[in-house]
């Protein structure tokens, strides 16, 4: 589903909150200064005051020369932020992602919202003439990326909404101040008579990076969609927390094992509800003495079977400690997957990885010994032999290639191929005697060798030669030579056993 | 009267077969496991799954011809599509090598511990779970309490466990249902013919509950565990011979 974005300027927040607290103001001239350099400069301008030509960064003197009834207010710095937080979080009514965008604006993530307002129209409308009422001036604009949304809603005269797509044709003729460039950038491309972001949007990339620079083209990317940019939401969306206030302080193993049930059993019933299962969970318990103990969890599956979970967790109670009690305990659910019950059903019966039973035990054994410990492995396309194998990432990963059985290889292979003392006859023929871990075996069977090749692109250094031995014994090992034969310069080593 | 004695009494046998955990033939009539003329060595003529077996190897060699003897057992439990586990303190089992002994290697599941301690407890709640089709552990010790332990697991849960102790320097009781120790024995090939053969294993059953020990000499070949009387080339060998020429 393709994104859709909102922006909404703030066309003169700080006089609109100052008339909102003074209604007395209204329609008066007013500015805020701060000083600069020791001089008082202005930041903000009411829109009387803007109306008689007083600007921003014009030095207090000035304005009041040409305004002598000008009201000044000192600014507060943060002000601007809080406000924006403020209005960004009774923003959420509309969408669960709402970022700050500094410093007159905000930016919502509107993907998949607009049609509870019965269409992109009525629901831009909505938030507008909301913020019109409570007193603050905005525009606002919607389309596809945040830099098309950012530029309609500070220059766009035709329509606020930009439908899908369509970003290049309505940035053509807006003025090059729309894409949030740097100031010098921005003069260089005054002085070229570049005005409107048109006349250099079709340029070759390379000529706009040489002369402008990488933020241009970023700028550019992002409006029409070639970029990706995110807004930082001012709530990280993290719904699945459970909280669990307790009268007195929890200080037994059995009454965080009570608390941990209760908490899962409330998690587990939305869970369920929703058709998700949780990955991670993590449990926070916070204490009379103002310190929190946590433990965390993990399951290879989505679960959301209370059992399990509170199984996983009574692995961690004795690592909590309660001191002199826990008087709040939070269980949140960091990564929640979909689960879908139908293959649940099509799994019992059917033995194998998948089986519930086999994940719930991996979780168990992760959660007691770690899960780096668990390893499962997954064919790779080398001939090498370290490096025909490669971990797999998850459970349910298939191989994609098959497992050759063309070639002998030993049921046990060493860590690192060890050096061994041979008695090799003559060139490419397998050795007859060879010493390891000062035991003498003299082979009487032998298959080999089979060249096996570094991977130039991977690694330099030697081949080596393998060789399939058998002693006297009958004890099979996997002997290779380094690199050519040559003389008893040769390099041999032993790298596995054979059944 | 004495018929009437020996009936009580193979009664009575039967019976404490079954509180011991093993399943009687009938129950079961296409065991998993069919090793040839080693059957009758155990209890019902039948090799014991659900039951925990221990091999003793002491030196590397013997822990790779265990490891393929063992492998080529839990290749038959795994036909069903079950899943391995295969718990080690030191692993240098090479995961390929495992196809041509019937498994599918990415359907094992490698836990690799450094405590004893760790490996025991890993081992007993993967014995616990019932859909597993067998679980290895490569552990250089186990008491007669932590084999009894297990025992006591798999008699619940049916699971087969395999016990591979890798330093076996005081062979204490188990509570292990056999013991096994396989060595290589040397492969033999055709009159004339270069190379290795199938690997050969010679196969000592030191103790089993219930059944009579024995000591064979076996041969891989062809995916299948073949008991061989003599020193000279299987019949498979020969079979194949005569395919490739």
């Amino acid at each position: 589903m393709s994104k859709r974005f909102v922006s909404i300027w703030f066309r003169h927040l700080l006089t609109d909150w100052l008339v909102r607290k003074q209604p007395g103001l209204q329609n008066k001239p007013f500015v805020f200064t701060a000083p600069v350099h020791n001089r008082m400069i202005i930041t903000s301008v009411s829109p009387a005051a803007e109306a008689q030509g007083i600007r921003t960064a014009m030095p207090l003197a000035d304005a009041k020369a040409i305004v002598s009834s000008l009201e000044v207010f000192d600014d507060q710095a943060e002000k601007g932020s809080q406000l924006l937080k403020a209005l960004g979080e009774w923003c959420i009514r509309y969408t669960p992602v709402v970022g700050i965008d500094m410093p007159d604006g905000l930016l919502l993530d509107v993907s998949g919202c607009t049609h509870l307002w019965e269409g992109e129209r009525p629901y831009l409308k909505e938030i507008v003439t909301k913020l019109r009422a409570i007193g603050y001036d905005v525009r606002g604009a919607m389309a596809d990326t945040i830099g098309t949304a950012w530029a309609i809603s500070r220059y766009g005269k035709v329509t606020p909404i930009i439908n899908a797509g369509e970003q290049s044709a309505a940035l053509m003729s807006l003025p090059s101040a729309a894409l949030r460039l740097e100031e010098d950038a921005l003069a260089r491309l005054q002085k070229l008579g570049l005005h409107q972001i048109g006349s250099f949007m079709n340029m070759p990339r390379a000529v706009l990076r040489r002369r402008f620079g990488q933020q241009l083209l970023l700028r550019l990317g992002q409006a029409l969609g070639q970029e990706t940019e995110v807004i930082e939401p001012i709530y990280p969306v993290s719904p699945y927390e459970e909280r669990l206030p307790c009268l007195e302080p929890i200080r037994t193993a059995t009454g965080i094992e009570i608390a941990v049930k209760a908490l899962l059993e409330q998690l587990c019933l939305r869970l369920q509800k929703e058709g998700k299962g949780l990955r991670t969970a993590i449990l926070k318990g916070y204490r009379v003495d103002n310190r929190m103990v946590q433990a965390e969890i993990g399951t290879n599956r989505p679960s959301h079977n209370t059992d399990h979970l509170f199984n996983l967790f009574e692995l961690k109670i004795p690592s909590i400690e309660p001191a002199l009690g826990i008087e709040l305990f939070t269980l949140e659910a960091l990564k929640v997957e979909d689960v879908s019950p139908s293959q649940e059903v099509l799994w019992i019966g059917n033995p194998g990885l998948k089986t519930p039973a086999v994940a719930e035990l991996l979780d168990r054994v992760a959660g007691k010994v770690g899960e780096e410990n668990i390893r499962r492995y997954l064919p790779a396309e080398h001939y090498w032999p370290e490096r025909s194998i490669r971990p797999a990432t998850a459970i349910e990963e298939k191989p994609t290639t098959t497992w050759r059985t063309d070639k002998p290889r030993p049921v046990q292979l060493l860590f690192k191929p060890e050096p061994i003392e041979v008695t090799a006859p003559i060139p490419d023929y397998p050795p007859m005697l060879f010493r390891y871990k000062g035991k003498l075996h003299e082979i009487r069977k032998a298959d080999g060798p089979e060249r096996i090749e570094r991977e130039w692109w991977l690694d330099g250094g030697e081949h080596r030669d393998y060789y399939n031995v058998e002693d006297a014994e009958g004890q099979r090992y996997w002997l290779f030579r380094s690199g050519h034969y040559s003389g008893d310069n040769s390099q041999w080593f032993i790298h596995g056993f054979f059944a | 009267m004495p018929a009437e004695k020996a009936d009580i009494i193979s009664q009575l046998q039967k019976d404490i077969l079954r509180l011991q955990g093993f399943r009687s033939k009938s129950a079961d009539s296409t065991p998993d496991i069919d090793l040839g003329p080693i059957n009758t060595a155990f209890p019902n003529a039948t090799f014991p799954t659900g039951a925990v077996h221990e091999f003793l190897c002491a030196v590397k060699e013997h822990s790779a011809a265990t490891t393929g003897f063992v492998s080529a057992l839990t290749g038959n439990l795994m036909r069903h599509g079950g899943a391995c586990i295969w718990i080690s303190v030191a692993r240098t089992l090479f995961p390929p090598s495992l196809k041509t002994f019937g498994i599918e290697p990415d359907k094992v599941i490698f836990i690799d511990l450094q405590r004893i301690k760790d490996a025991l407890w890993v081992l007993e709640e993967a014995l616990k779970c019932e859909g597993i089709a067998a679980v290895i552990a490569e552990i250089p010790e186990i008491s007669f309490t932590q084999s009894r332990r297990l025992q006591l697991v798999v008699e619940q849960s049916k699971v087969t466990g395999f016990i591979l102790r890798t330093s076996a320097r005081n062979a204490n009781t188990t509570a292990c249902v056999t013991r096994w120790k396989i060595t290589p024995l040397p492969s033999q090939l055709e009159e004339g013919m270069p190379g290795v053969g199938f690997p050969r294993w010679h196969v000592e059953l030191l103790k089993v509950r219930n059944g009579r020990p024995g000591v064979w000499n076996m041969e891989w070949a062809d995916g299948k565990c073949v008991v061989i009387s003599d020193n000279k080339a299987s019949a498979s060998t020969q079979e194949r011979r005569l395919k490739a020429g």
